[in-house]
């Protein structure tokens, strides 16, 4: 039997979407010195509200626009809470996560009046796939990249904005330098507490879009839990990407293989509980030749230096 | 315009806790002077700065910038009247290229929204010509040595516009070479008609390169004063001084068998700069070895070395003939060798634990205090509770959290641990720093007692009281050498030692050598 089909690599690249908007909130979270380990919760937020809002609008767009603002707006809360009243910022993200997991179903029970799923998205609420002209038509690559989800091509897109903010703008400059030494930033009369809103914001509607993807592309409507660890999946991706945008997007597809890799096995009849640690040991073994391999580039800069 | 850049009228600062850091100060620098603001530790000179800067404000007094009242409530306030200051730490960003520090907070951009890095690097470059100060533009500042990221600090200041500029210690982390290159900078930038502040406590470079000088002693001004018109002697004599003496009665040492041997000892900090240049000496049972200097000449370097928080990278050190190197601190205090740490907070104690568990920190393992798995509670809380009487500490029991104490109590537990578990040797640095006067008292008492009772004691201290009334014999260190060794303590003066302290004068190494008792 042959795994690798290109239906296989096609569902890669859609189970990393989610995972991929994640990281990107990451990475520009651990920039500006900020770990957001609360992505998880935003996105189960947010994925409920993107469902709830397309049906109630009967348009995919109006339901994405809320989930990006829900997670705008949980974000900035967790900033509140983390910058201005001083609380433990992990303490802080786990409290989302919780949020994020139980607040949801007891929204859902006050919403739907008992239900504790939402098989809202029909397929005209779902979030347009897209064929690409020409693309379509190559063989093998055509069947791989083309006829993905508009968030998808939005999100390998926003790989090179999230480099472009970081790296070519004022705004990514600050973010970075409030990261790294804040009062260095702050004694030159850059606004630290504004930079640090602006960073968990951005992070906050990005994973917004991904839990938007989770429920309004991957799965027909909400359901609990339906998130599954992605939001942390996605702090293991920064780091493994070496904190930068394309790494944690290569990082991310690494996960969406494995994971891949594990619905695939299991299709074929494998028990799925030897199936289900794949995608953790992969985790594990890429986490572990990335430390190896950030070991060597340290003794290489030491070395260097010594000279 | 006024002759005057900066004019700073009867400034008294008093902090919220009650300290008076600055009293009743007159401060001036004339436009196109450097001018240094000199004093010990503790004299008040980064007070009067913060103020300047922006940092703090004045509890009384007055601010002149250019002739204008000022009022300096930022540090955005103190940039825009054309005040830059380059701090001890830098304040830059390691992982940014020059030119993008040079910009933070004000990039130029392509049409509003790119940064335009060739600008920034253009911007740094013309800067780096215009004033002589060569920056690599495009290096990472982490890759860059310390000089540089200095320069690159000075030109920050520039480009905001700075025309007053206070350089605070500015030679503390640079190397020989680096130093003159500072001067011949600052030279030239002194000609274009900048001016500068400088903070240093170093007296060869304030006699090498200041136009006049400022004189901090205990948070009152000493006077200003032509440079050209004093000689070191009278600096040392106005800068180091005691205003009120404490006689410490003790009876005579009688040392006896050598405790610590130090040997050559050198170091040479992350940086490459030496900080202990071949330290040599012996501590006797029954004597109290005190090391004087000015801070940052190689006292805290070699408590690190003799407490294992860093390695020598060159000499030995022994406690009672084994070598003590490589030990780790349980390790040293199985050897009976206890510190009371400068920074107590820190290393002293945990701030959020009991007075009992702070006291048994360092022998929580010890068969007296356990039953097998589990603590011997009775015998920890009476232990704790011997403690808290013999060192008299005020509290509401043993069972209180240690960071409520006042600082003179906290010391107290620190050094009723620190005392009790049977030292032969005594590492005590700054032990009453910032304490009050009866807890100094007691922790200088039982300093004496512990020493007359066969203990070898190490008192490093910045307080020239203590450190001449409690030791009987006296190292004083400058630039991470021993400057000096007298026998005996009772003959000392000030003036004599402020001239070792600031460098004016320094032994031969035969006497010197006379610590090593050999």
């Amino acid at each position: 039997m042959n795994i690798f089909t290109t239906d296989f690599f096609f569902s890669i690249i859609r189970i990393a979407t989610p995972i991929l908007f994640a990281t990107l909130a990451a990475v520009i979270g651990e920039k500006g010195g900020i770990s957001n380990i609360g992505l998880e919760g935003i996105m189960m937020m947010s994925a409920l509200f993107g469902s709830l809002g397309a049906y109630w609008s009967g348009n995919w767009f109006v339901g994405l626009l809320l989930a990006m603002a829900v997670g705008l707006a949980e974000a900035l809360l967790m900033g509140f809470f983390a910058f201005n009243l001083k609380t433990d910022i992990i303490l802080t993200g786990t409290a989302i996560n919780m949020i994020g997991s139980g607040g949801t179903l007891f929204l859902v029970k006050i919403i739907t009046g008992g239900a504790s799923t939402t098989n809202l998205i029909t397929k005209s609420l779902q979030i347009p796939s897209i064929n690409i002209p020409g693309l379509k038509s190559i063989p093998v690559i055509g069947a791989v990249l083309s006829g993905h989800s508009l968030l998808t091509y939005l999100g390998f897109l926003f790989v090179f904005l999230t480099w472009v903010l970081l790296y070519k703008t004022p705004l990514g400059l600050n973010i970075r330098s409030v990261g790294e030494n804040a009062n260095a930033a702050s004694s030159v009369g850059v606004s630290v507490m504004r930079i640090r809103y602006i960073t968990i914001g951005i992070g906050g509607v990005l994973a917004g879009m991904g839990g938007a993807f989770m429920s309004m592309y991957y799965a027909m409507g909400w359901s609990q839990d339906m998130v599954a660890g992605r939001g942390f999946i996605a702090l293991a991706a920064q780091s493994m990407g070496n904190g930068e945008p394309l790494g944690g997007m290569l990082a991310a597809l690494v996960f969406g293989f494995a994971q891949a890799l594990g619905i695939k096995v299991s299709a074929t009849g494998v028990d799925s509980n030897l199936v289900a640690p794949i995608p953790y040991i992969v985790t594990i073994l890429a986490l572990v030749i990335f430390a190896l391999n950030q070991r060597r580039k340290e003794k290489k800069r030491y070395a260097t230096a010594l000279k | 315009m006024s002759e005057y850049a900066i004019q700073m009228k009867a400034i008294t600062k008093v902090y919220p806790n009650g300290t008076m850091a600055n009293q009743d100060v007159d401060f001036n620098v004339k436009v196109g002077e450097i001018h240094a603001l000199m004093g010990e530790n503790g004299a008040g000179k980064s007070t009067l700065m913060k103020m300047l800067f922006g940092l703090e404000q004045p509890t009384s007094g007055e601010i002149l910038i250019n002739g204008q009242p000022t009022n300096l409530s930022s540090p955005t306030v103190a940039i825009s009247k054309g005040i830059g200051m380059v701090h001890q730490h830098f304040m830059l960003v390691p992982s940014l290229t020059v030119a993008e520090n040079m910009v933070l907070g004000m990039a130029p951009t392509k049409s509003g929204i790119m940064i335009d890095y060739k600008k920034a690097v253009a911007i740094t470059e013309e800067y780096s010509q215009k004033f002589n100060l060569p920056v690599n533009a495009n290096a990472k500042v982490m890759d860059i040595p310390v000089g540089m990221k200095q320069k690159v600090e000075i030109l920050k200041a520039l480009v905001r516009g700075a025309k007053i500029l206070i350089l605070d210690e500015p030679t503390a982390v640079l190397t020989t070479q680096e130093i003159q290159d500072l001067f011949a900078e600052l030279k030239e930038l002194k000609k274009q008609g900048y001016t500068f502040i400088f903070i240093s406590h170093k007296l060869n470079e304030i006699m090498d390169i200041t136009d006049r000088m400022t004189i901090l002693r205990g948070g009152r001004s000493m006077g200003i004063y032509e440079t050209k018109d004093v000689t070191p002697e009278e600096i040392s004599r106005l800068m180091v001084g005691r205003d009120v003496v404490l006689k410490m009665e003790k009876e005579e040492a009688r040392p006896t068998d050598e405790v610590l041997r130090v040997r050559d000892v050198e170091y040479v900090n992350e940086w490459g700069k030496k900080m202990l240049n071949k330290v040599s000496f012996s501590l006797r049972k029954g004597e109290i070895l005190g090391i004087a200097g000015v801070e940052g000449n190689g006292q805290k370097e070699l408590v690190d070395m003799l407490f294992g928080f860093n390695h020598p990278n060159a000499g030995t050190i022994s406690v009672n003939g084994e070598n003590i190197i490589g030990l780790n601190q349980r390790e040293l205090r199985e050897k009976h060798i206890s510190l009371v740490p400068e920074d107590r907070m820190l290393y002293g104690i945990a701030a959020d634990a009991t007075i009992e568990e702070n006291l048994i920190s360092d022998r929580s393992g010890s068969k007296e205090l356990n039953n097998g798995v589990l603590f011997n509670m009775g015998a920890i809380h009476r232990m704790s509770d011997d403690l808290i009487r013999d060192y008299t500490v005020l509290c509401k029991s043993r069972s209180q959290k240690i960071g409520s104490l006042s600082g003179g109590n906290i010391q107290k537990v620190v050094v009723a641990r620190e005392f009790s578990n049977d030292p032969v040797l005594i590492i005590a640095d700054q032990p009453t720093r910032g304490i009050d006067v009866g807890a100094t008292e007691f922790i200088r008492k039982k300093l004496v007692e512990l020493s007359r009772s066969g203990i070898a004691v190490l008192l490093i201290s910045a307080d020239l009281n203590e450190v001449m009334e409690l030791s009987d014999s006296l190292m004083i260190m400058h630039g991470g050498e021993i400057a000096a060794y007298f026998e005996d303590t009772r003959e000392l003066s000030d003036e004599l030692m402020g001239k070792y302290m600031l460098g004016i004068e320094h032994q031969s190494p035969e006497e010197i050598r006379r610590v090593c008792h050999e």
